[in-house]
């Protein structure tokens, strides 16, 4: 396989692994609640115990 | 389970981001002189004294690794080292290795300090110094990254908090156009030959140079504005999904536009198409994070007119959409026509540094100091305000004359007579960019005060923490 094809193909693969990521950002609703924890656990930095307790009746879930 | 929860305070490594802190003020300062120094130098030539290491030539790469490696990064360091450990949730991986970069890097300063002034230099721009540095400057960095990522692997947390994303990104990013690029062919102690030669040099030197802005530059200080915009303004960011779609978008992207720097000349041309083409898609991912950052406030833009520390923020924000703007258009290969090797050039870089870079590092500094020396508040919130206004005045009146100077010294030298001829002269084209270079110099000094009120700001702030701790007393601060 040729130097073009090889950057062709691994350009498709970047492509796609984004799309992938773009799609899962919107559609995961596991991720979108990750998200908003992730977004306020930086106001809750010296609290330590409130990211263990709002980590907890996530991982029951999953389970 | 409750039991097992924490009830103390985590005992944060705060000394090395106390070091760094202090430091990024100190080459600020430095570095920025240096900058008006040089500027001086186009305007009144007389200022290099017949003296060898005070010529433009010497002094004008000693400015360049002033501000980007030793107050940029010293900033990187410092905020990387306070957001990894307070989202995380613990201390430093180590602490040993944590001093150990402090040292290191400041031993890399210095060493640029002495040798680019005696001349020594590698000539690649950006990457001056000569390889015994380089191989300092290698190892800091892994010792950086394994701090890093060793502190992201003990987190207490589920989730790692996105500027660690950003940081992390900027730190692996680095080590490898730092080694890539480095690589050469020792012949002395302080002489080595790259081991690129010809066109493939130049498309190393430009691989790294761009990559350098994209992820030093850029991707290190989004995970700053990351971290500092919504922490400054009490709000979570406006769109944690976008910043997600963001990270993966910047760096899937940057690395492919680096030719953009190499127009015209004997590269490849498809290659300055794709330069091109992905530079102008660049535009999209940039602004994402731009309006993410600035939106943070949106419901909340009365604070604007309260708080100057979120006012350096959010500006810095503006103009680094200002500069992924302009430079997506200077990318087009018929517009770079014109800018290349011009001021105009010089402009878009301090748009980038002096808006985007600089700013976002003051507002997040005036954020930390007060944080890191046990007091509640800076000493001075008007001081802030008028450093505010100092900057901002300063960066305009900089990249206003550039953008002038630049399209006028395009136009001279394009400009042809009748018979083929050119119309001007290159001294003409000098000569008519003096009364520019001088707008630049008022400019540059304006920020340079501004940076010596800043400094005396946070040493008051600094020394009431002191006499607040050595009372006994701990002030609660968030
Ligand atoms: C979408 C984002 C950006 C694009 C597409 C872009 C594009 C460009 C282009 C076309 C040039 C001129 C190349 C030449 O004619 O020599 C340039 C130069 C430069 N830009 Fe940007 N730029 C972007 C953002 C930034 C930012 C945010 C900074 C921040 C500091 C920055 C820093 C620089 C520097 C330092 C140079 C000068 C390189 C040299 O020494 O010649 N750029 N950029
Ligand atoms: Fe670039």
């Amino acid at each position: 396989m040729g130097f073009g094809e090889w950057h062709g193909i691994w350009t498709i693969i970047i492509l796609v692994l984004f799309l992938a990521i773009v799609g899962w950002s919107f559609f995961s609703r596991r991720a979108k609640k990750q998200f908003d924890e992730a977004a306020n656990s930086i106001f809750e930095e010296d609290k330590a115990s409130s990211v263990k307790e709002s980590d907890k009746p996530e991982s029951k879930k999953d389970e | 389970m409750s039991q097992t929860i924490p009830q103390q305070p985590i005992e944060y490594n705060m000394k090395v981001v106390r070091q760094f802190t202090v430091m990024t003020i100190i080459w600020g300062i430095v570095g920025m002189a240096l900058g008006v120094l040089i500027a001086a130098q186009l305007v009144w030539p007389e200022l290099n004294f017949n003296t060898p290491w005070l010529t433009y030539s010497r002094l004008r790469p000693l400015h360049t690794n002033a501000v980007i490696f030793a107050f940029g990064t010293s900033a990187l360091f410092a905020t990387s080292y306070y957001v990894v450990q307070k989202t995380c949730r613990t201390r430093l991986f180590s602490d040993k290795l944590a001093a150990f970069t402090f040292w290191g890097w400041q031993a890399v300063i210095l060493s640029a300090v002495i040798t680019l002034p005696l001349g020594i230099t590698s000539t690649k721009e950006y990457a001056e110094l000569e390889w015994p540095i380089d191989i300092l400057i290698a190892v800091t960095w892994i010792a950086y990254a394994i701090v890093f990522f060793g502190t992201l692997a003990i987190r207490k947390t589920s989730h790692i908090y996105v500027a660690n994303w950003f940081y992390g990104g900027f730190i692996v990013v680095i080590a490898m156009l730092h080694i890539v690029n480095s690589m050469a062919v020792p012949v002395s102690f302080m002489k080595s030959y790259s081991m690129y030669s010809g066109a493939v040099d130049a498309m190393i030197q430009w691989w790294y140079g761009h990559n350098a802005v994209g992820f030093l530059l850029t991707a290190g200080f989004l995970g700053m504005m990351y971290y500092f915009v919504p922490k400054q303004a009490e709000r979570p960011v406006y769109s944690y999904r976008l910043s997600v779609v963001h990270f993966w978008a910047l760096i899937s992207l940057y690395i492919w536009a680096g030719p953009h720097h190499l127009h015209y000349t004997a590269l490849p041309d498809w290659t300055q198409s794709l330069g091109m083409v992905m530079s102008v898609i660049l535009f999209v991912p940039s602004w994402g994070g731009m309006i993410n950052g600035i939106m943070t406030l949106s419901g909340a833009w009365h604070k604007l007119r309260t708080d100057p520390i979120l006012r350096f923020l959010i500006v810095s924000l503006s103009f680094y959409g200002m500069s992924t703007f302009e430079g997506p258009m200077m990318a087009i290969k018929s517009v770079n026509a014109l800018s290349h090797y011009t001021d105009w050039t010089v402009g878009h870089v301090h748009s980038g540094a002096l808006g985007w870079v600089a700013m976002i590092t003051i507002g997040s500094m005036y954020y930390l100091v007060p944080r890191l020396f046990n007091q509640k508040q800076l000493h001075s919130i008007k001081l802030v305000n008028v450093h505010f206004w100092l900057h901002t005045i300063g960066v305009v009146f900089y990249i206003v004359s550039m953008w002038i100077s630049g399209v006028m010294q395009g136009l001279m030298w394009r400009a042809t007579n009748a018979d083929g001829t050119l119309t001007y002269s290159f001294v003409e084209s000098v000569q008519a960019s003096y009364p520019f270079w001088a707008g630049r110099f008022v400019g540059g000094v304006f920020i340079v005060v501004g940076m010596l009120i800043m400094a005396y700001n946070c040493y008051q702030t600094i020394q009431a923490g002191r006499r607040e701790t050595a009372a006994g007393n701990v002030v609660q601060t968030a």
